[in-house]
């Protein structure tokens, strides 16, 4: 063997949806995030729910990087309708392990070709008959744990994990991962150079999906409301809630502090969330872009009525029901103006799982402060796939609940208060929550027009003031909602401003633009909007910013272009959108080709 | 010398009916949301209800406009076309002391609100559901609700072609633990039913008639005052008010007969009022009398059917004492110490 290749490199696996091969990737990528090697894994998976190919990619890499690649150095072929593109991806020097029963020419000499008896090895397995087919799958993770050098008590540390320390799963998953093993071992030579070792790049990291932190933040966030309504991606968020929710947020006597719904649709989930906030209880609801829309006349109606509720929109590809199991950074400047009328929503982007977590718990704090809907936006990629993460971080701010006057409070003010008037100065008034007894708590909410009592009034001024004051509020919001991320370098020539799940193709991208001799850049990781200052003074002392994201029109470009129109001219577009996570080449090969302009 | 103004009559919890009142109708004359909003105050003054203690929901239409006439000391919340069930059903869950009353109309109900308001039976939300009922829409001048009745005409509408839908099956078909329809010109029945529907806990739907004296008031149309004139037969139902005065039936109204009412414009109701030994807890029974209504071309009204045993939404919980919506940090942030079990739990 010429040379060897260690820990960097990505295995992609071809299999068919809904045989089982889930619980095989995720155990593969589990045991190299035990080795302490740094990993992802990016789930291709069709809309359907068995029968359709389906693919999972792991990326292993020694220096930190987890972007989706779409170099292939090792592929698994398990699906014969897929076997021929399959083998057509594996890079030249690399790895090609299939199963043996797929009989179908391969002709291709310049990579490693490794057979896997599949059928044989799941045949001699001790299990019934009906999971023979699922422990199949177990074959291909013995097999390149042998010729990878993945450590089997790693894998067996992943299985424990997957059938939370359920004894006979285990044993008859290992049994098969051990028989390959062994099989691979007197069968298989070593012909490639692609090998794991043991790092320590992964101590202290946790391993987990944006939608179980989302949930998980929304329970330190003390959430008391959340209705849903099933979609892709955005599903195992409320699924999440259900989950931890018991565990975390009941009594000393056995009461739970909270109510999951699931709702008739979107148009109920978020009206039900909106009658929560408006009550008093930390509200939310979790979809995905045709949610989004179903929701628009809610939002709009609590953007108006000034109702405190959390909306996570989970982005899929859209438009319409687009790629429901692809991911892509689309529904910026639907959300951004969602609701007709003059209408501005405050959007969270996390980009990270811990973010995700973060912003959990931060947005009912803004929701509660503003009392408005406050938006979080992740997507699939971020929300559904498996991310080695910075363990959650506990709250470090109470809890906000905003201007909320009770009985005691009006009995201080002699019952005079007016739930529109803006008091402060920051465009936020007083309210009141229902159960309050003093007499003169009670308002009426509308989605009409009102003066500073809540009273109906079609009166010009009333109208103006009102909205105009809405506005101001949304300044406050400004000054309130996460600042960037900068991570600036000496003597960057360039900047770039990316968001949520874009960010480690574009952390990536930097360090081969410095490879391949292109600019050095400045790195501004946008995480909310409206705009904090922070983002102005980005541009300004930039002569040239590329705006990275994953949407057809570069949504983010055209909402900075209007955020800063003086700045417009430097603000240059790099946007791209075919459902699959942005890769550091691409963005690379995006600014550099704008770069020679 | 100014004369001493007799003491106001209060009741039990020391309010006058002036406390239940709510800001000056904007409705039509004649309107009969406004009797049902007249109705709604004696009724919470006679039970005695705090208002405070009540919160109003609506959706959007000349009958979610009602909330703003009466219990100007209740929470309120005028929503969306449609939407009023969703909003009730997440805001019933704050504080379980205070009561849920919905007003909702034909055309926000049955049409736009369809899919909505059938969830909420079967989750038996624990609120009164009032849907003013008469068969158009009236905010938006006068076009086909869903529960006009076939062969309808109306103005610019022409004739109505499809069946209607019937609210109260509609609600019973659903699993609503209490069903119940009246006439607005029948102001004790509706007063009676209103202290009925507060006093269950579940989900209580009150289909009243109400006619709107500006869109629905075509000689023949169901939901007009004169309709029931012609249709006098023996289950109680529903009359026509005359234009600028709410529709009053003369006299008592027994059980088991049928009135026919005169509408504003001349048209006539047939209402038939459920008999006095019916019994509203045969789900069957129910059905089978609003089939049978249905073929006699009349509208029962009455306690159609209840069932006190179900639990509600917020029963199937297991909420604290203390109203979620009173809870702070301490009740509501796991303690700092978990952050590591469930950092432990991932991977
Ligand atoms: C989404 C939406 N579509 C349409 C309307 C217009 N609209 C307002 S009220 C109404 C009908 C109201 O009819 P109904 O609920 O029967 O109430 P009524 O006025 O007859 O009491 C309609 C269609 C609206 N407000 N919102
Ligand atoms: S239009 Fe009809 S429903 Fe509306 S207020 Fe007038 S009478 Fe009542
Ligand atoms: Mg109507």
């Amino acid at each position: 063997m010429p040379h060897k290749v260690i820990n960097d490199f990505s295995i992609t696996i071809g299999t068919i949806n809904g045989s089982g091969s889930q619980t095989a990737n995720v155990t593969l990528l589990r045991a190299l995030f035990k080795m302490g090697i740094p990993v992802s894994g990016k789930n291709l998976f069709p809309s359907n729910i068995q029968g359709l190919p389906t693919w999972y990619t792991i990326r292993v890499s020694k220096d930190g990087f987890i972007a989706r690649r779409d170099e292939h150095e090792i592929v698994v072929a398990m699906n014969p309708n897929t076997f021929t593109h399959d083998l057509a991806e594996v890079l030249p020097g690399g790895a090609f392990f299939y199963a043996d029963d797929i009989k179908l020419p391969i002709g291709r000499t310049d990579i490693a070709v490794y057979p896997m008896p599949v059928k044989t090895l799941a045949r001699a397995a001790d299990v019934t008959p009906n999971l023979r087919d699922y422990i199949a799958n177990m074959v291909y993770v013995g097999v390149l744990a042998q010729i990878l050098g993945i450590e089997p008590d790693k894998i067996e540390q992943a299985l424990s994990f997957h059938f939370k320390g359920k004894e006979a799963p285990i044993r008859s998953n290992m049994s098969v991962i051990q028989a390959a093993f062994d099989w691979a071992a007197q069968n298989l030579t070593k012909a490639d150079p692609y090998q794991v070792e043991p790092m320590d790049a992964t101590a202290g990291y946790i391993m987990t999906d944006g939608n179980t932190a989302a949930a998980l933040g929304s329970i330190y966030g003390g959430v008391q409301f959340a209705a849903w309504y099933p979609i892709t991606p955005a599903s195992s968020l409320a699924e999440a809630l259900n989950v931890y929710l018991p565990k975390l947020r009941k009594t000393a006597d056995g009461k739970q502090t909270y109510a999951v719904l699931q709702a008739e649709d979107e148009l109920a989930a978020i009206g039900m969330a909106v009658g929560a906030g408006w009550a008093g209880l930390r509200a939310m609801t979790s979809t995905s872009g045709p949610g989004i829309s179903l929701m628009t006349e809610y939002a709009g109606l609590a953007y108006f009525a000034e109702v405190p509720v959390v909306v996570w929109d989970v982005q899929r590809v859209g438009p319409s029901t687009g790629l429901p199991t692809r991911t892509a950074q689309g529904d910026l400047t639907q959300i951004y103006f969602l609701g007709h009328g003059d209408t501005n929503q405050v959007m969270l982007l996390p980009g990270t799982v811990q973010e995700c977590f973060e912003f959990g718990w931060k947005a009912f704090d803004l929701a509660e402060h503003l009392q408005t809907p406050v938006f979080v936006l992740s997507d699939l990629d971020l929300g559904m796939n498996q991310w080695m993460s910075k363990p959650f971080e506990y709250p470090d701010t109470p809890m906000d609940r905003g201007k909320v006057l009770w009985e005691e409070d009006l009995e201080k003010l002699n019952g005079l208060w007016a739930r529109y008037k803006d008091v402060d100065g920051d465009g936020i008034s007083y309210r009141t929550l229902p159960g309050n007894r003093h007499p003169a708590a009670a308002y009426f909410t509308r989605g009409t027009g009102h003066d500073e009592n809540a009273r109906y009034s079609e009166e010009a001024d009333n109208w103006e003031q009102n909205l105009l004051r809405l506005k101001k509020k949304y300044e406050t919001a400004r000054g309130l909602v996460p600042r960037p991320v900068l991570d600036a370098v000496e003597g960057a020539q360039i900047g770039i401003i990316a968001f949520g799940s874009s960010t480690p193709a574009v952390e990536e991208a930097r360090v081969l633009l410095r490879q391949e001799g292109g600019p050095k850049s400045d790195f501004l990781r946008l995480r909310a909007l409206p705009c904090t200052p922070e983002v102005r003074q980005f541009v300004e002392s930039h002569e040239r910013v590329y705006v990275v994201e994953s949407n057809r029109d570069g949504q983010l470009h055209q909402i900075l272009t209007v955020a800063l129109p003086d700045q417009a001219t430097k603000l240059r577009s790099a946007c791209h959108t075919d459902g699959l996570p942005l890769t550091a080449r691409w963005v690379k090969d995006a600014i550099l080709a704008q770069e020679v302009k | 010398m100014m004369a001493t103004p007799a003491p106001a009559q209060v009741n039990k919890v020391g309010l006058t009916k002036l406390d239940y009142k709510g800001a000056p109708s904007t409705l039509c004359q004649g309107c009969g949301h406004n009797s049902i909003a007249s109705q709604i105050i004696a009724a919470c003054y006679e039970m005695d209800v705090v208002p405070e203690k009540v919160m109003k929901f609506s959706g959007i239409g000349c009958s979610s406009k009602s909330p703003t006439y009466f219990l100007n000391r209740s929470f309120g919340f005028n929503s969306l076309h449609g939407r009023m069930a969703p909003l009730a059903t997440g805001a019933v869950f704050a504080d379980l002391s205070v009561r849920a009353l919905g007003v909702s109309g034909d055309g926000d109900t049955a049409s736009i609100g369809m899919g909505g308001f059938k969830h909420a039976m079967r989750r038996n939300v624990p609120m009164v559901y009032i849907v003013e009922n008469n068969g158009v829409y009236g905010l938006t001048k006068g076009q086909f609700s869903a529960t006009a009745e076939e062969g309808l005409q109306l103005k610019h509408q022409g004739v109505n072609q499809y069946m209607p839908v019937d609210i109260c099956m509609e609600a019973l078909a659903a699993q609503a633990t209490f069903v119940a329809r009246s006439f607005a010109g029948d102001p004790k029945q509706v007063k009676e039913l209103i202290k009925i529907a507060f006093a269950h806990n579940g989900i209580a739907v009150l289909d009243i008639i109400s006619p709107c004296v500006t869109f629905n008031n075509q000689e023949n149309a169901f939901h007009s005052y004169a309709w029931g004139k012609d249709h006098e037969a023996p289950l109680h139902e529903i009359a026509f008010v005359p234009k600028l005065a709410e529709i009053q039936l003369e006299g008592e109204f027994e059980e088991g007969t049928v009135r026919e009412v005169t509408m504003h414009d001349g048209s006539t109701v047939i209402l038939k009022k459920l008999e006095r030994d019916y019994d509203p807890t045969d789900r069957a029974r129910a059905f089978q009398v609003l089939e049978e209504a249905q073929k006699n071309n009349w509208l029962v009204t009455g306690l159609i059917y209840i069932n006190p045993q179900k639990p509600t939404l917020t029963d199937m919980h297991n909420l604290p004492e203390t109203p979620l919506n009173r809870l702070t940090e301490a009740d509501l942030r796991p303690r700092p110490e978990t952050i590591a079990q469930i950092n432990a739990m991932m991977f």
